[in-house]
């Protein structure tokens, strides 16, 4: 085995953070007793078409809430529009179901001038990426304390099925009949050349693997990017298929382990070594390779560019797709700063009143008898 | 020698010269002189839209005009009495304000032949006789200055840009201003440069003494102080005051304010003031843009802080839809616009107050919000105030209108008792207010008609807001066709529900026949014709309109009372047609739409012929 790829690249910029203690739910209000699922349901009646695949990211997050701890009315869910964005009118939490594409911006505001809040922004492709692609960027450079949930069904569901940012290149769709031609974002790619300093990828169907990322994003502190596959069975059913069908999602997935070698395949035939050319990453035999060639996952990475290797390893077909958490790195997050920088102002100030007084007689003043 | 002293009651004076030469900052000092003697007075800066326009070209001109006077006045003032020229570039880019017998004081070490070609001069206007008509000052401002200088250790180029001050001293000593403030201001200035702060002071004191002795200068002149109310006084833009009112809303609610701004001219100085003033709990984001500026703005809203959104026309236009979810979500939100010339870039620079449109109807849907537009520089201070009080009250986005004459423009500003300062406290919902127990986000408070504002955090309080339309009172998503009825109209009665003053009308002897109407900055112009009216026993009624949205109940009652109503706007006539449309009052509209703003002189003669033909 070789040692991680973070250690390798080293120095000034490039040292693996340790973990040092900060939460992203330290100013959070902890809950008294033991919360329950039924608890975050709301009394909403949930209108995504059947065999959405909304509904399972719902009633994972409703069973993973009150395994948070924190109290519910210190937990609120801002989205933009589309299909995915109706998510907050189902849980009995604060909710604001805003504009197409400004969850982030709105989150934002709310987040930083609210640290006793777990603030978490719901979006889709279209939201996300096409119109929210600037404040999506933004949020993440800044890495404000916002919890973002991507909701990646390759396809806009809401306006009934126009292709989207994220849609392969040739796609047929209602607005693209002869195929689409323009080249899709990759998602994870993006954020992490916004320098996100959490970045994962999961699955609706695998209830156990995205609550398991979705706990890792609720106590990162500072900005979560999470993207969900997410089946649309009326407009692109099966876009993720081979990742989820039991007889190909083996090959296909490439499941990363914080500390673990990152080998795959049903009898762990296939493994990520360097490429010989370049500073990328590349899928190999793992009987051609000496075990010590295997990279060894390591999510602190202080450079995005390991995470962005893993993330440029899936092909056209989804084969050679990274899940799990690719990057979870430390850094100064912008509402701690802003929040910092007032509250010292704020520390040497007069009383408020006396304090205003004092501004509006400043600079040159006279006086008139 | 002996100078003789000549008594004036009003002086407009105009410092232009390269950008590079200080006149933004001669023209403070100035104002700063002239306001601790106690003169009323009125500014106009007037900055080129580059950055750095080529040194001694007309794009590169930068000017400052100040009008002070020994009554109360309005206005900076239609035309310079005295114009200094810094260099040929100044002189000839100002040249066309100058009424016949004005004083032009030039610089004429500048008026070189490359200066001069520089700016089309064939000949140079010292010589050609073409300044007869005024009366002209030839100063070699730069030499004198240089020599001045001589036993400081600076290179010339530094010696020269003392130039400004000269030029300051010697006005200085013309209007008989103290230069003291202007000492201790150029000590504080330059304190990490000592020999800087020296040479330009001696530079300053060359420049009285040049006054004093030279034979050039024969007269002094001399405006006593304004007979102003009581009480402690300073000079503040537009910008500043709408920043300070800002402050003052948080502190009078005890609630954090929150800006969320994106830079644009003329609205970037209220970001930049702000940043300065964390210690109040004042929170600035400089965002991405101007949509995630309002969004923020609205996000820290719904988190209990009065949001507020600050720019100018292009920016605000892309706030729209944000505005509009405000509206649905029914939250606090104020919009500031420091509205410039459009359309699209149009003059950055340059004022205008075409926006009006757009703040009352710039929205998908029946969108209504509040609308509130300060009448002067000091203004702007109590209208922030006024426009958090409505937002944070009545839960509701609002607008508030400035204009670029306002922003940069200052005046002196009588310096109110805190305690005098609205009150804007507000509370919070802290339980359910269902008849079972259950939150009810849309129930109302039956005078305001405002619903709980339930900030995250609340036990009890759990509840979803959205675009989506909403059930009144359960706030649940509906597509009820009677609800919605129901709901756009309670939305529009929200606005005509908030509390405005009425519309006062000015008429000192109470039987004018001829009303002239004017929101905003146009206040200073219209104030001032009138006056000038009255002066010649013409009778005219002046009223002014704060809030646009609502409009004062009295509104119409007033219209209707004088045989005609004059309204001039720096737009195409947006106030008459909302005026004609509501009241079917048959408003004369005066529209000019020059980026500058009207002139007394020709709103007199305007009124007058109205007037003439009742
Ligand atoms: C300003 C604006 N433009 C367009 C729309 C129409 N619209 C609503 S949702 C949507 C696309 C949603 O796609 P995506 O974000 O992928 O969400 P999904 O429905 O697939 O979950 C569009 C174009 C809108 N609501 N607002
Ligand atoms: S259209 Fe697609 S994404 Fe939208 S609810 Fe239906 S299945 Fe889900
Ligand atoms: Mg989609």
């Amino acid at each position: 085995m070789s040692e991680p790829v973070g250690a390798a690249v080293g120095g000034p910029n490039g040292d693996p953070v340790g973990p040092n203690g900060r939460s992203a739910l330290k100013l959070v209000p902890k809950a008294e007793g033991k919360q329950t699922a039924k608890e975050f349901k709301s009394d909403q009646e949930v209108r995504w078409c059947p065999g959405c695949g909304d509904y399972a990211i719902l009633a994972a997050m409703q069973t993973f809430l009150p395994e948070l701890g924190v109290r519910r009315e210190n937990i609120c869910f801002v989205s933009g529009i589309g299909c995915s964005s109706r998510f907050p009118y189902y849980l009995n939490t604060f909710g604001m179901h805003s504009i197409h594409g400004r969850a982030p911006a709105i989150a934002t505001g709310l987040s930083v001038s609210r640290p006793d809040l777990s603030v978490w922004v719901v979006t889709g492709d279209g939201d996300a990426l096409s119109i929210g692609g600037n404040h999506l960027i933004h949020a993440l450079r800044r890495n404000v304390n916002i919890k973002i949930l991507l909701f990646n069904n390759r396809i806009y569901g809401l306006t009934k099925g126009q292709y989207s940012p994220t849609s392969e290149l040739g796609k047929i769709t209602k607005s693209t009949p002869i195929g689409s031609a323009d080249w899709p974002f990759n998602p994870i790619s993006l954020a992490l050349g916004a320098e996100a300093s959490f970045v994962a990828r999961t699955i609706d169907s695998d209830r156990k693997h995205l609550t398991s990322v979705l706990r890792a994003a609720a106590h990162h502190p500072g900005s979560a990017f999470v993207e969900i596959y997410q089946n649309c069975n009326i407009f692109n059913d099966g876009a993720f298929e081979i990742l989820k069908d039991s007889s190909q999602r083996d090959e296909a997935l490439i499941r990363l382990e914080h500390g673990q070698p990152v080998v795959f395949g049903a009898d762990g035939e296939k493994c990520v070594v360097k490429e010989p050319r370049g500073f990328g990453l590349q899928v190999v035999d793992t009987a051609d390779v000496d075990p010590s060639e295997i990279i060894v996952h390591d999510e602190t990475v202080r450079r995005p560019s390991y995470a962005f290797s893993l993330s440029r390893l899936p092909n056209d077909d989804l084969t050679n797709t990274p899940i799990g958490v690719l990057r979870a790195v430390e850094r100064p997050a912008y509402d701690d700063i802003v929040r910092e920088q007032v509250a010292a102002a704020r520390s040497a100030a007069a009383e408020p009143e006396q304090e205003l007084g004092k501004l509006l007689h400043g600079g040159d003043t006279w006086t008139i008898l | 020698m002996t100078k003789q002293t000549r008594q004036l009651d009003r002086v407009v004076i105009r410092f232009a010269g390269d950008s590079g030469d200080g006149m933004q900052l001669t023209g403070d000092r100035f104002t700063s002189e002239t306001a601790q003697l106690g003169n009323d007075l009125s500014t106009l800066p007037n900055f080129p839209a580059e950055i750095r326009a080529p040194a001694g070209t007309l794009p590169g001109v930068s000017s400052f005009q100040v009008h002070f006077a020994d009554t109360d006045i309005l206005t900076p003032g239609d035309a310079p009495d005295v114009l200094v020229a810094m260099n040929p570039a100044a002189l000839k880019s100002n040249l066309t304000d100058l009424p016949g017998g004005a004083e032009i004081i030039v610089n004429t070490d500048e008026f070189t032949k490359r200066a001069l070609a520089k700016v089309g001069y064939a000949a140079s206007p010292l010589e050609d006789g073409s300044l007869e008509g005024y009366q002209l000052r030839e100063v070699a401002l730069t030499s004198m200055t240089v020599r001045a200088l001589e036993e400081f250790s600076l290179s010339r180029k530094e010696a020269e840009r003392a130039k400004n001050m000269f030029a300051l001293g010697l006005v200085s000593w013309m209007y008989h201003r103290p230069i003291e403030g202007t000492v201790t201001f150029l000590q504080r200035k330059f304190a990490a440069r000592p020999e800087l702060a020296d040479a330009n002071v001696a530079a300053l004191k060359a420049g009285w003494n040049y006054g004093e002795t030279t034979e050039d200068f024969a007269v002094q002149y001399e405006v006593k102080p304004a007979k102003l109310p009581p009480g402690t006084y300073r000079n503040i833009t537009g910008n500043v005051a709408l920043a300070y009112g800002l402050v003052a809303a948080g502190v009078r609610s005890g609630l954090p304010v929150f800006l969320g701004a994106y830079p644009i001219t003329p609205a970037s100085d209220i970001l930049h003031e702000l940043s300065k003033h964390k210690r109040f709990g004042v929170t600035t984001f400089q965002a991405e843009d101007e949509i995630a500026a309002a969004g923020a703005a609205l996000g820290a809203s719904y988190g209990g802080a009065i949001g507020v959104t600050t720019s100018s026309g292009p920016g605000v236009a892309l706030k729209s839809e944000t505005v509009s979810l405000a509206v649905a979500l029914e939250l606090p939100l104020v919009v500031v616009d420091v509205q410039r010339a459009g359309p699209s870039t149009g003059m950055p620079t340059k004022t205008e107050q075409a926006d009006l449109a757009m703040a009352l109807h710039g929205r998908h849907g029946e969108a209504p919000v509040a609308i509130i537009a300060p009448r002067s520089p000091s203004d702007c201070f109590y209208a922030a105030l006024e426009a958090c009080r409505i937002a944070v009250t009545y839960r509701t986005p609002v607008m508030l209108l400035s204009d670029g004459y306002l922003a940069n423009g200052s005046e002196p500003w009588l310096l109110p008792e805190i305690s005098d300062l609205s009150d804007l406290s507000v509370e919070f919902a802290a339980e359910p207010n269902g008849p079972d127990g259950q939150f009810l986000p849309y129930q109302r408070d039956p005078e305001t008609l405002a619903r709980p504002w339930a900030v995250p955090g609340t036990a009890g309080l759990e509840h979803r807001i959205g675009g989506l339309e909403k059930a009144d009172g359960t706030g649940d998503i509906s597509y009820d066709p009677a609800n919605h009825d129901a709901m756009v109209r309670i939305r529009a009665a929200r606005i005509e529900a908030i509390e405005v003053p009425p519309l006062e009308v000015e008429d000192p002897e109470g039987d004018a026949r001829v009303l002239v109407l004017g929101w905003g900055s146009t206040y200073g112009p219209i104030g001032a014709a009138c006056r000038q009216l009255r002066q010649r026993g013409v009778k005219i009624a002046q009223a002014h309109l704060r809030h646009l949205a609502p409009l004062p109940a009295n509104t119409e009652e007033v219209l209707r009372r004088y045989d005609k109503v004059v309204i001039p706007e720096m737009n195409l006539g947006q106030l008459s047609a909302v005026l004609r449309a509501r009241f079917l009052v048959d408003a004369i509209g005066y529209n000019k739409v020059r980026g500058l703003p009207f002139t007394s002189a020709e709103l007199e003669s305007v009124m007058e012929e109205v007037v003439k033909n009742v």
